[in-house]
């Protein structure tokens, strides 16, 4: 039976890994390579890395990190952000990413999606969603872009069905309204996607506790991205592992 | 497993636009050095081959074609030379795909490769356990990392394989000889997964190489 997989997420920029709300007050929590291995070391599925480069310098740097934590890294990478065209994907490719994460670049131009699942195949090409929920109806939700800084009229739901019919393979569904907030996934809005598209669906944003990852595999997620609570030492992923097993959660441990 | 004393060449066929870098990775954490071609006489001649891919069935079976490389992997299966075909890699190895109806694949292995089931996610996304058959030698009992859409059912003849639920059994590995083939991504998955290519890089490296 396929295992529902905890994958924590690296937020990098210029080489560091940094951990703030909503990039803002950004502090240093340690070096990627070192942070990629010590959680594979401790159970985890998958590794998330996000550039979050600011100056086009950085963005040179965060291609030579792909490289270090590739590796020592023995599991599946995604990395993410700022990936604006087909060369920027395959250059990640080359640096050691096996999945790549699309975002504002596909929500402007959707066809991106098929030229790289063409190109690199659908297994590779991950559509990153960030949701906001509308103000007017709060079973309906809103595709942000520019880091979330820009808010467009695109119902998510159906931005993450379109994605899927032009041939991406794995969803990043990050809530905007709980990243950062430690209240728990947005867990309708998981479900809603869950249920809407056949290709798996990452939950993040939000996560606090075990009992955070649990209600988000039960509305639905395939797996479930965490950053802080890794990075503060609050609980280990095996320490997850464990808890979800106990729980009726297939994992791999 | 570390080869680290004499460091031998492990060959990489470029299938197209694979994503090579985590198979070199594995290949230098386990002490050999990858060379990356796509020269068919360096790939007949190559005491050690591994045959990655990820992409379109379709595309990369045209892509060995226009090379001369479906010719020169089935001489080497023929031959017994060391091969580890791994993901679209394996897939090309059979007769056909429901990916691409109509495309031959290089027919070393008796199979069709068809799509899940309607009621699976896919691309099937993530660890899932891999049985192997008593006859095994190569292949144990382990948790491997999967990322694909399509699948064999069933191999006809004398394949050790080892299988894998997901909506149903499918083939997930298949050895015969110096021959492995691997759906999941043994690159990627952990210890275990490295253990794997090491023990498949001790069969194959010990091997004196067969005139073919």
């Amino acid at each position: 039976m396929l295992t529902r997989r905890i994958i924590p997420c690296l937020d990098v920029r210029d080489g560091r890994v940094v951990k703030g709300v909503r990039f803002q007050g950004l502090r240093d929590a340690g070096d990627p390579s070192e942070l990629a291995a010590r959680y594979e070391a401790e159970g985890a599925d998958e590794i998330t890395l996000l550039d979050i480069s600011a100056t086009p310098q950085e963005r040179a740097t965060a291609t030579d990190t792909v490289a270090r934590v590739r590796r020592v890294l023995g599991i599946p990478l995604t990395v993410g952000g700022g990936v604006r065209k087909v060369a920027d994907v395959a250059r990640l490719l080359d640096a050691g990413a096996d999945k790549v994460g699309l975002n504002t670049a596909a929500v402007l131009r959707p066809e991106l999606l098929s030229e790289c699942a063409e190109q690199f195949g659908s297994q590779c090409v991950v559509v990153a969603i960030d949701a906001a929920r509308s103000s007017a109806d709060s079973f309906r939700w809103e595709v942000r872009v520019r880091s979330g800084a820009e808010l467009t009229p695109i119902n998510a739901i159906e931005w993450a069905k379109r994605a899927e019919a032009m041939g991406a393979g794995e969803v990043l569904l990050t809530s905007w309204d709980r990243d950062g907030t430690r209240n728990g996934y947005d867990l309708p809005l998981t479900g809603a996607v869950a249920s809407a598209v056949r290709i798996p669906v990452i939950a993040s944003g939000g996560a606090a506790k075990p009992e955070d990852l649990l209600a988000a595999f039960e509305a639905g997620a395939d797996a479930v991205l965490a950053a802080s609570i890794f990075h503060n030492r609050e609980f280990t992923v095996a320490d997850i592992k464990k808890f979800l097993s106990t729980n009726g959660v297939e994992v791999r441990i | 497993m570390n080869f680290t004393e004499d460091q031998p060449e492990v060959v990489v066929v470029r299938t197209g636009s694979a994503n090579i870098a985590s198979v070199a990775a594995a290949l230098t954490r386990l002490g050999t050095v990858p060379h990356v071609t796509e020269d068919p006489k360096v790939v007949l001649a190559a005491p050690v081959v591994v045959l990655p891919g990820v992409g379109a069935f379709g595309a990369a079976v045209t892509h060995l074609r226009n090379r001369g490389l479906d010719e020169v992997i089935r001489e080497r299966v023929r031959c017994d030379r060391p091969l580890l075909a791994i993901c679209l890699g394996m897939q090309l190895l059979c007769e056909s795909s429901e990916e691409h109806p109509g495309v031959a694949g290089l027919g070393i292995v008796p199979a069709h490769v068809g799509r899940f089931g309607r009621d699976q996610r896919v691309p099937q996304m993530g660890w899932n356990r891999s049985l192997p058959a008593a006859t095994c030698v190569l292949l144990r009992p382990d948790w491997m990392y999967f990322a694909h859409s399509f699948r064999i059912e069933t191999i006809k003849g004398e394949w050790n394989v080892a299988t894998t639920e997901y909506g149903g059994t499918f083939v997930s590995a298949f050895e015969r000889g110096a021959l492995l083939a691997c759906q999941f991504h043994p690159e990627l998955s952990g210890s275990g997964g490295l253990a794997l290519i090491g023990r498949w890089l001790s069969l194959a490296i010990g091997r004196k190489v067969v005139p073919c």
